[in-house]
């Protein structure tokens, strides 16, 4: 009924360079999964923490709290034969909260339709590594899922052979049964639940996995995802639409300055708002205050609408503090100016200062792009019951775990007190992963006795967010008299993400620098990367593909320039820099690579070449293009994916951009859901596309200027891409998971850009484009 | 006391007449599937059908709706199966979904007003709904499949 029986019609205008037709079935979840139930099951003794025995190594281990490799945390096999598995990550619109129990079922050959999913309360010592953040699960997971299911599936065998007299070697595991083929016997997952919860856990280093021909879900995008139906009928729950007895609505003014304070505030207007109850000052933590809250005063209401009349009515006087002065047009300068003079070297090879003089031609590229704001549509929201010593929160987290740390931490409570629900979170992009409003949720509970929803509304969102890092990245190319680059210099002057941790940090992270700046793969013989000093006037924090988006932007454009400097192809001139197929020798030492083994996952300029070749090919570069159309090419290795993209833009007479077509190659290494890897990069095309054409978040006197989505701008859909075609690279046997929710993201900027510059031979150097084509 | 008909059932409310049915809706009559996103009318999140009209109930008060009726999400169909939820299923439109309980009232009363838009009518038509994940040619997609038969 609900099978896709046409695709070709569907997709009669989404065309896909997946080569498969993406069938989607639609699980009636909801009338199989009543009740959890789980009596008899596998949910019995304390967990086992077990390190990973990998096929190759991951940087899972290394997370905090590591990796759970234990079915009786994850798995539970009711006596109806209803299997729960758990999904211990945020689900934020990747789709990991189908993919990751997805695994499981594969591997312990539980059929997806008797299947339910219960999300994981914030708990890393039982489930592991929480830290929805950095294209991480499916890396992290893929193999410990693995193992989790193969665990269950094991001991689902050896009940059943126990049971039937036979050596476990004759029986097997087939579609939610076991069966000894040489008698016939079948018994149901249901049926044995209660034996196999007698198992003991096989060994990590024993288990046999599946012989990936034998997969029915992974790799195939035919299942989808498990909150569908909920979502399409209003029925998924995110976390505003938690609701508890008694609950207030809280809203709260918070200091518009980064470290401002109140001064003093007069309640009695908002007091007289029908349904407010009322007002009270919130605890705020001094600057750089990491995730704890900025203070302020706070509304309480029957209902939303009345906690934000009254907080209009309130009159507040603040002391803005030290970054009373940041104004984005004077910041700028200085970041230009930084950029321009000798930084902190983080990488040389050669000498580029000698090359560059020598050089026969320099090119030079001063790029720009603003802080951003992240707009997930749900905005920042958390509800908290705090009774004594006991807290309880349901909020949409990206890190359950550090919530509950955080929340311990903030109302002075062990750990254990604390219970953290995850909701689903509408939208995440990096701002989840900081839980200031759980904290505030929690204080204000607290104090008031009773539970409390804190809602931020859109301008609260834009105005005390964890903005993404404003930057100037200059890059100077040396080329000698045959057009080859013999040097490069870049320099990235950005304030850190880190300055949000400490005070006076004027340098970016390792995980900064290794997004694109140190890690950059060109092979030329003198390079120098520096970090000139850039001190911080606001809180920054991870955004969507964070240091990556102007690295990209950078380096992308200036092939671009490099390309027109020596009349030759964009693509050509790519691929010359990038040079011959080879894993690259980390340039510096402790290279961050994304927090993954340089052995499993090194720069592979093989890979890199390739997405460059697919999206040339499937995406038809040099194709002939209508007058005032131009194509574009940029490739990216972001976390330690391999993504290339081609956009093909029209500008017409009077600068109004569209973008008719857009070809995406990602090499992503083993997938378990290419439907959901499509998805992420239609919507990186989307994303990339906002903030190249809008993106900008500006202070004055302090404060941020903008305020909701009438001065913040994000593409609509009159203004989306026509045709977004995803080329996904087939993995090898043993290439191990990369990240897919980030990396779309950054080659997708310079890629126009660089359209930009073949519709119209105007070079932008500054994002956003705003009205810069305009005459 | 003000009166409104939501989702087929008589709701009356005393309080402050100019509040925002959206915060009637998900804090006073408990039908969360109508979504908050920015309060201005400006991103579509809250979008629910009044009579027949596509309206964002974020600036829409209690007030302007008295004595007519209001469908919600929760309302569009009994079983969830209409048209245009349908068609969401099969193209897997949603990321996040957040979003979506707006996207699809917005379809629906595109649909009800013209049953067979075109691109350029669908793309118009659903302008005024934000999708930050970016779901954007999906619902197109989906839209076009529910004005075709699903």
């Amino acid at each position: 009924m609900n099978f896709i029986d046409n695709p070709g019609k569907l997709h009669n205008f989404q065309k896909r360079g997946f080569e498969k037709n993406i069938k989607v079935e639609k699980i009636s979840r909801r009338n199989i999964l009543k009740g959890l139930g789980i009596t008899g099951g596998f949910v019995l003794a304390a967990p086992v923490m077990t390190r990973q025995a990998f096929a190759y190594e991951t940087g899972a281990g290394k997370m905090p709290h590591g990796v759970v490799v234990d079915p009786r945390v994850f798995v539970a096999v009711a006596p109806d034969g209803i299997v729960t598995i758990l999904a211990h990550r945020s689900e934020m619109g990747t789709g990991v909260r189908t993919s990751l129990p997805l695994i499981v079922a594969e591997e312990m050959e539980a059929d997806w339709s008797k299947v339910k999913v219960q999300q994981a309360h914030g708990d890393e010592v039982k489930f592991g590594n929480q830290d929805t953040d950095g294209s991480r699960s499916t890396r992290h997971y893929l193999v410990p899922m693995r193992q989790i299911g193969a665990s269950a599936r094991t001991m689902l065998e050896q009940a059943a052979a126990k049971r039937w007299g036979v050596p476990a070697t004759e029986v097997k595991a087939v579609n939610h049964e076991v069966v000894h083929s040489a008698s016939g016997r079948k018994l149901g997952f249901g049926e044995l639940a209660a034996d196999a919860a007698k198992e003991s856990v096989p060994a990590v280093e024993g288990l046999k996995l599946k012989d990936p021909k034998d997969f029915r879900y992974l790799g195939k995008g035919e299942v989808g995802i498990v909150d569908l139906h909920d979502i399409t009928t209003g029925k998924a729950r995110y976390g505003a639409d938690v609701r508890l007895p008694g609950m207030k609505y809280a809203v709260i003014a918070r200091p518009p300055v980064t470290g401002g304070k109140l001064t003093s505030f007069d309640p009695d207007a908002a007091l007289k708002v029908p349904g407010v109850e009322k007002v009270m000052k919130v605890q705020g933590w001094p600057w750089p205050s990491k995730f704890q809250p900025l203070g302020g005063v706070a509304v309480i209401a029957r209902n939303t609408g009345a906690a934000i009349k009254g907080r209009d009515a309130l009159k507040l006087v603040w002391d803005d503090g030290a970054n009373a002065k940041y104004d984005s047009v004077a910041y700028r300068k200085e970041l230009e100016e930084a950029s321009r003079k000798p930084g902190l070297v983080l990488r040389k090879e050669g000498d580029a200062d000698v090359a560059l003089k020598s050089a026969d031609k320099v090119v030079v590229g001063e790029y720009y792009i603003p802080h951003l704001a992240h707009v997930s549509m749900e905005p920042p929201v958390a509800v908290a019951d705090v009774k004594g010593d006991k807290a309880e929160i349901w909020a949409p987290v990206q890190s359950p775990g550090g919530t509950r740390e955080d929340v311990a931490k903030t109302l002075g409570i062990p750990e254990g007190n604390v219970t953290v629900n995850v909701t689903l979170l509408g939208g995440g992009f990096g701002r989840k992963s900081k839980c200031d409003y759980a904290l505030e949720a929690a204080l204000l509970s607290k104090e008031l006795g009773a539970p409390v929803k804190v809602q931020w509304t859109r301008e609260d969102d834009i105005h005390n967010g964890f903005l993404h890092t404003v930057s100037v990245e200059r890059i100077e190319a040396g080329l000698d008299k045959d057009g080859k680059v013999i040097a490069w210099r870049h320099r990235s002057v950005a304030p850190s993400i880190a300055s949000t941790f400490a005070a006076g940090t004027v340098h970016q992270a390792s995980f900064e620098i290794g997004m694109g700046l140190v890690d950059m793969p060109f092979e030329i013989a003198n390079i120098s990367c520096e970090n000139p000093e850039a001190a911080a006037h606001t809180r920054i924090g991870w955004f969507r593909s964070v240091s990556n988006i102007p690295r990209a932007f950078a380096v992308q454009s200036m092939v671009g320039e490099i390309a027109n400097a020596t009349g030759r192809d964009q693509k050509e001139t790519l691929l010359a820099l990038i040079g011959s197929p080879r894993i690259v020798k980390p340039a510096v030492k402790d290279l961050w690579n994304y927090g993954e083994p340089y052995d499993s996952y090194p720069i592979d300029t093989a890979r890199l070449r390739r997405v460059v070749e697919l999206v040339a090919d499937k995406g038809e570069w040099g194709r002939q293009v209508p007058k005032g159309h131009g194509l574009g090419i940029a490739v990216h290795r972001s976390f330690v994916s391999y993504i290339a993209t081609i956009v093909e833009v029209a500008v017409d007479e009077k600068g109004k951009l569209t973008v008719p077509r857009v070809d995406t190659a990602i090499d992503c290494g083993t997938y378990v859901n290419p439907e959901r890897v499509a998805s992420q990069i239609e919507g990186a095309a989307i994303m990339g596309l906002s903030l190249a054409k809008y993106g900008a978040i500006t202070f004055k006197d302090g404060k941020v200027e903008q305020n909701n989505f009438d001065d913040f701008q994000v593409v609509r859909i009159d203004e989306a891409p026509l045709v977004t075609n995803v080329h996904i690279v087939p993995p090898g046997p043993d290439t191990p998971p990369s990240g897919v929710g980030e990396p779309g993201v950054p080659p997708f900027a310079p890629a126009l850009i660089n359209a930009i510059f073949a519709a119209t031979g105007k070079r932008i150097r500054t994002l956003p484009i705003g009205k810069q084509l305009e005459a | 006391m003000i009166k409104v008909k939501i989702n087929g059932q008589e709701q009356s409310w005393d309080g402050d007449p100019d509040l925002p049915l959206l915060w009637f809706l998900r804090d006073e009559a408990g039908l969360t599937g109508t979504k908050f996103g920015c309060g201005k009318a400006l991103c579509g999140a809250c979008t629910v059908i009044v009579d027949k009209e596509a309206v964002r109930s974020c600036i829409t008060s209690i007030n302007d709706v008295a004595g007519r009726e209001v469908t919600t999400i929760e309302g569009l169909h009994p079983d969830g199966d209409h048209p245009v939820q349908k068609a969401w299923r099969q193209v897997n439109v949603p990321q996040c979904g957040f979003c979506q309980a707006g996207q699809i009232m917005q379809a629906a009363a595109l649909l009800m007003d013209n049953p067979k838009p075109s691109h350029d009518q669908i793309r118009e038509a659903m302008s005024g709904n934000i999708c930050r994940c970016g779901c954007y040619q999906r619902i197109e997609n989906a839209v076009h499949l529910a004005s075709t038969g699903v």
